[in-house]
């Protein structure tokens, strides 16, 4: 009789591409169901409405380049990037803005670099990035939670808002709307208003935005479920958040009245989740293990410098896409000492 | 004015002195391009280029005389090579028949074989030893299967050996190929 | 009992299920021989041996068929008695499937031992030089897998001295179990093997390694060590983490030496030999035995008895296969080896050599190997499971980019092809096959490089000595016209009147010397 072959090793471990997407997305539950807590109906219509803009865009790529699309729509990538970015959006964007980022992330900087492994960098950032640049106005405008404006939007009101892009009668953005508490912070403090001051708003919770504070803890759960099912490893977030807080920690011993508390930073806007699930995108991130601290410790970093001194109230994004373009460097100058190899030889 | 004439000049006569100490102490001789083409060739020797030799085309090439795809032994590979060392644009091989040839060594039917020592003559690399009204035989290792000995043969009793796989020049296959290859029988 | 030793770790490597209880439920089954053996020339690392029978000549059972050819090279003996049938290219045990040199020969059933060198009890009394042409002779090599020959390694003058004398006893790789059966049944063999051992190579301390999914043999070699008070002699036990039976991982496990890149053991004074080969070297030093049997796990859910079973060396797969009750409905892929670092074939027609330690009968859910491969996510799996510490994604890529050098850069050569990598690698993507491609591509590169530098040599030789032959023409056509134009000169000229001539320019040189008389009176 005639046998199969193949090259060892014969046996595969029981991880493939699609459970570990499945994985992160599994994670990401907690704190979206958190978001629509505090947010309301409009976090889970963006969600929808990116995720069916990126899979679409994708199988159309995949047809257009003549490849089979079935595999890869069936590794869930694409449905983590668009999640990913419609929770950077505010909940309340107009649908067509959330759609062209979706799209931009899938079509130019995910498959126009050859898909899947091949993107520079992270799709959702880039494409968070794009909208944020290209319509600033709808992209800074929040809603603050429920906790703090006591008024749930409807279903009904917030499919109204997101498809007409006007506020339902007798309301207007102003009434409706309001800053992030990053973006609050930065203005009032740009006012020259003491953080003992800014911190009276109704807005404020025990340590960042409320509401804010605990979607955050919420991802962190996800988070800590992945470095449980070691979908990602401790070095980035550890980093990551450890830098922000060291040097945020530094700005405010220094000066707390203008330096807002260290925990601010961590609970406020993308910290926890860019920590967990953004930086950690494997395909953009360093990979060696000195160089995974290093990133994450300069994307910590960035994102405390662009948060106190930049133009923008966030700065996740920014900092993710910096050091994806610096990854490539930093791997090659963090390359591990080979088994046996002395401590002075080239590497 | 002067101070500028002074310190051009001053430039120049540095970079002057400079530059010809370079040439003097990191002179090359002889001609590093066609040697590095020599380099790259398969060294049969067989003149399939129109060269007498793999040497000849090397300087050829170097001096800009002749494409880099006349060179079946060497085949796509070696244009290529050939095409990155000279940052030239890879061409289609002249002769993509003779390129796609198996590796061949050259055998002598030693029955049939007179002793007329033409192959002898004929052989670039020395692979065949014999004396005249002697029969003549072929060192297979050091044979090139240029093929330069079959047409001055009399009685024909030269013929090519395709070079079969051994377990020692066996080369694992890329995955892909292997992928197709694995079936369930 | 001493206090524990501290065990020290390698990083990476995998946590697998071993699958080894299948094989261990048995005894071992004695051999039985077969009508017909097949023994490629070429079971071991090095040259092939080089035949020294015919067909058609009788020969006893461990008598010298082939001869170690060259310093690293390995003897073969017939492994029963009988008659040499051909000398002919056979397929054997190769991931290509190609066929090799081989001796066939049919045994008599007599099974009567040939000519046997004496055997060395009192080896003590014998120099190491001596016990190592022994081992040559016994054509003792690596039982491992590795197939290295012994009497090579053994040969440690020139090196650093050897302190440690490591025995691999950890047999890391899923469902192998021929050492653990041979520790549990025969750890008497193994200690005779190692006092031979440390005899030759001088090495004061013994440490065996075992995984500690092996309690009934760390016991009976425990057990083995306290009844013959054996001093300096230590049974390790290591936790179960796959390759921890690779030499240099289990060198730094047991010794936390690491052995530096392209060194072999000896150069941090260690010398590592599997429980198999130690059991031979003993055989061959105390009863004059060659290697000319082993044992094998024959295994999976597609063999029905499985089970660990001697077979004589050129024995079929298939009628080893067929003594462990057949293939069940299940076989799906036959591989020589284990799981992880075993190749497989398409035909069972091939000898069993001293490099098969195992023979995996897998069904389709053991060895599902054949998904598709996707495109890398970096997700740097690979390297953090790696026990070299390489780069697996930029070798990946270099191979991809048929970028040799590159490769050679991030040490492609120092890749165990353990398999670790592309067993996490949810991507699945193959890489050991990568790996070995651009291995084998090297190779061959190297291979066809020296062929044309030979070629270009001989090629400019040749040319120089055209060149010389045609110059030597030219000069001897020269001097021949030359002469041919001098001769009707002088038969023009009258000899005397040359004779005149001569004779006024020597009165004028007379004449211009006295009228210098300086100069001349120099001279």
């Amino acid at each position: 009789m005639e046998f199969a072959t193949g090259s060892s090793p014969h046996k595969i471990g029981p991880q493939n591409v699609t459970r570990v997407m499945g994985m992160v997305l599994l994670a990401l539950v907690p704190g979206t169901l958190a978001m629509w807590w505090y947010f309301g109906w409009g976090v889970l219509i963006n969600l929808m409405i990116a995720v069916t803009a990126a899979v679409v865009a994708e199988a159309a790529v995949m047809s257009l380049r003549g490849r089979d699309a079935r595999p890869v729509l069936l590794d869930l990538s694409a449905v983590v990037t668009a999640w990913l970015l419609a929770l950077a959006l505010p909940p309340l964007l107009p649908w067509w803005q959330t759609v062209l980022g979706s799209m931009f992330a899938i079509v130019v900087v995910k498959q126009l670099f050859g898909g899947i492994g091949y993107n520079p960098f992270n799709p959702a950032m880039a494409g968070y990035v794009l909208l944020l640049v290209s319509f600033p106005v709808t992209m800074t405008r929040w809603l603050p939670p429920d906790v703090v404006s006591g008024q749930a939007l409807s279903l009904a009101d917030s499919l109204h808002i997101i498809f007409s892009g006007t506020p339902p009668l007798g309301q207007t953005w102003d009434t409706l709307s309001s800053a992030t508490p990053l973006d609050q912070m930065r203005s009032e403090l740009s006012e020259n208003r003491m953080i003992s001051e800014i911190r009276q708003s109704p807005l404020w919770g025990d340590f960042g935005g409320r509401g804010w504070e605990w979607i955050g803890n919420w991802f962190l759960l996800g988070g800590l479920f992945l470095l449980w099912r070691r979908v990602i490893n401790w070095r980035i977030p550890a980093s990551m958040l450890g830098s922000l807080l060291l040097v945020s920690g530094l700005f405010w011993a220094i000066d707390p009245e203008t330096h807002p508390f260290p925990a601010f930073h961590l609970f406020s806007g993308a910290a926890i989740l860019g920590a967990f699930f953004i930086a950690t995108d494997p395909v953009s991130a360093s990979t060696t293990p000195k160089g995974q601290l290093i990133y994450g410790a300069l994307i910590g970093l960035f994102v405390f410098i662009i948060r106190t001194w930049g133009g923008y109230p966030d700065a996740v994004a920014f900092s993710v896409l910096l050091l994806n373009m610096a990854a490539p460097t930093i791997d090659y100058y963090t390359q591990p000492r080979v088994f046996g190899q002395r401590k002075h030889d080239d590497a | 004015m002067i101070a500028a004439i002074v310190t051009i000049a001053g430039l120049s006569t540095v970079f002057g002195l400079l530059l010809g100490y370079a040439a003097i102490r990191f002179r090359v001789e002889g001609d590093p391009i066609a040697d590095q083409i020599d380099a790259l060739l398969p060294q049969t020797q067989c003149g399939q280029c129109a060269f007498a030799g793999c040497r000849p085309y090397a300087e050829a090439i170097a001096a800009g005389e002749a494409e880099i795809n006349r060179c079946p032994p060497g085949g796509e590979a070696t244009m290529i090579a050939l095409a990155e060392l000279l940052g030239r644009d890879p061409v289609p091989l002249e002769d993509e028949d003779a390129a796609e040839k198996p590796k061949a060594v050259a055998y002598i039917v030693e029955a049939e074989c007179i002793g007329c020592t033409l192959c002898i003559q004929a052989c670039p690399v020395d692979a065949i030893v014999g004396a005249a009204k002697q029969m003549h035989t072929i060192i297979d290792d050091e044979c090139t299967g240029c093929e330069l000995c079959l047409p001055p043969c009399p009685v024909e009793c030269i013929h090519m050996h395709p070079i079969g796989e051994t377990i020692q020049t066996w080369q694992w296959p890329y995955p892909k190929e292997a992928a197709k290859g694995a079936t369930h029988g | 009992m001493a206090e524990p030793r501290n065990i020290w770790t390698f990083r990476g490597g995998l946590h697998l299920d071993d699958h080894k209880a299948v094989s261990t439920g048995r005894t071992i089954e004695p051999a039985s021989i077969p009508e017909r053996l097949v023994l490629p020339l070429q079971q071991h690392i090095g040259q092939a041996a080089e035949v020294l029978v015919k067909p058609g000549d009788p020969v006893g059972k461990g008598q010298l068929i082939a001869r170690a050819s060259d310093y690293v090279s390995a003897s073969i003996h017939a492994p029963t008695s009988g008659k040499i049938v051909a000398v002919e290219q056979r397929p054997v045990a190769h991931p290509s499937g190609l066929s090799d040199h081989c001796i066939i020969m049919d045994s008599d059933g007599e099974d009567t031992w040939g000519e046997l060198p004496p055997a060395w009890p009192d080896y003590t009394e014998r120099s190491a030089a001596e016990l190592r042409e022994r081992i040559r002779w016994a054509g003792v090599v690596g039982l491992g897998g590795a197939v290295f020959p012994t009497a090579v390694k053994v040969n440690t003058s020139g090196q650093r001295a050897i302190d440690t004398l490591i025995i691999n006893g950890a047999e890391c790789e899923p469902y192998i179990s021929c050492d653990d059966a041979l520790m549990r049944a025969h750890p008497e063999d193994i200690l005779d093997g190692i006092a031979i051992l440390r005899h030759i190579i001088g090495a004061h301390e013994c440490l065996i390694g075992i995984e500690d999914n092996k309690p009934e043999a760390i016991e009976a070699l425990r057990h083995a060590i306290e009844t013959r008070g054996e001093r300096d002699i230590e049974v390790v036990v290591v936790p179960t983490l796959y390759p921890s039976g690779g030499e240099k991982q289990l060198i730094k496990l047991l010794t936390g030496r690491e052995v530096p890149t392209n060194s072999l053991p000896a150069s941090v004074g260690v010398l590592c030999q599997n429980v198999a080969t130690a059991v031979t070297v003993a055989n061959a030093v105390l009863h004059g035995r060659p290697l000319i049997e082993r044992i094998v796990t024959v295994t999976g859910q597609g063999i029905r008895q499985p089970g660990n079973y001697r077979a004589l060396i050129g024995t079929s797969a298939d009628r080893l296969v067929a003594k462990a009750g057949g293939y069940s409905e299940h076989i799906h892929q036959l591989i020589f080896g284990g799981p992880m670092m075993g190749f497989s074939l398409r035909s069972d027609q091939v000898p069993i050599t001293k490099a098969t330690n195992c023979l995996l009968a897998a069904s389709q859910a053991e060895a599902p190997n054949n998904d598709p491969e996707r495109p890398c996510i970096r997700c740097g799996e690979c390297a953090r499971v790696c026990p070299v510490q390489l780069l697996p994604q930029q070798m990946l890529w270099h191979t991809r980019a048929h970028d040799f050098d590159k490769v050679q850069d991030f040490h492609l050569f120092e890749c165990i092809e353990c398999g670790c990598c592309a067993y996490v690698c949810p991507s699945h993507i193959p890489l050991v096959q990568y790996y070995r491609f651009a291995k084998t591509a090297i190779w061959t590169q190297e291979r066809e490089r020296e062929k044309s530098d030979l070629a270009r040599r001989r090629h400019e030789a040749r040319q120089t000595r055209l060149e010389r032959i045609e110059a030597e023409r030219k000069a001897r056509l020269r001097k021949k016209k030359e002469a041919l134009e001098k001769k009707p000169a002088a038969q023009d000229d009258d000899p005397k009147k040359a004779a005149i001539e001569a004779a006024m320019q020597r009165v004028a040189a007379k004449k211009a010397a006295q009228q210098n008389p300086e100069p001349a009176g120099k001279d």
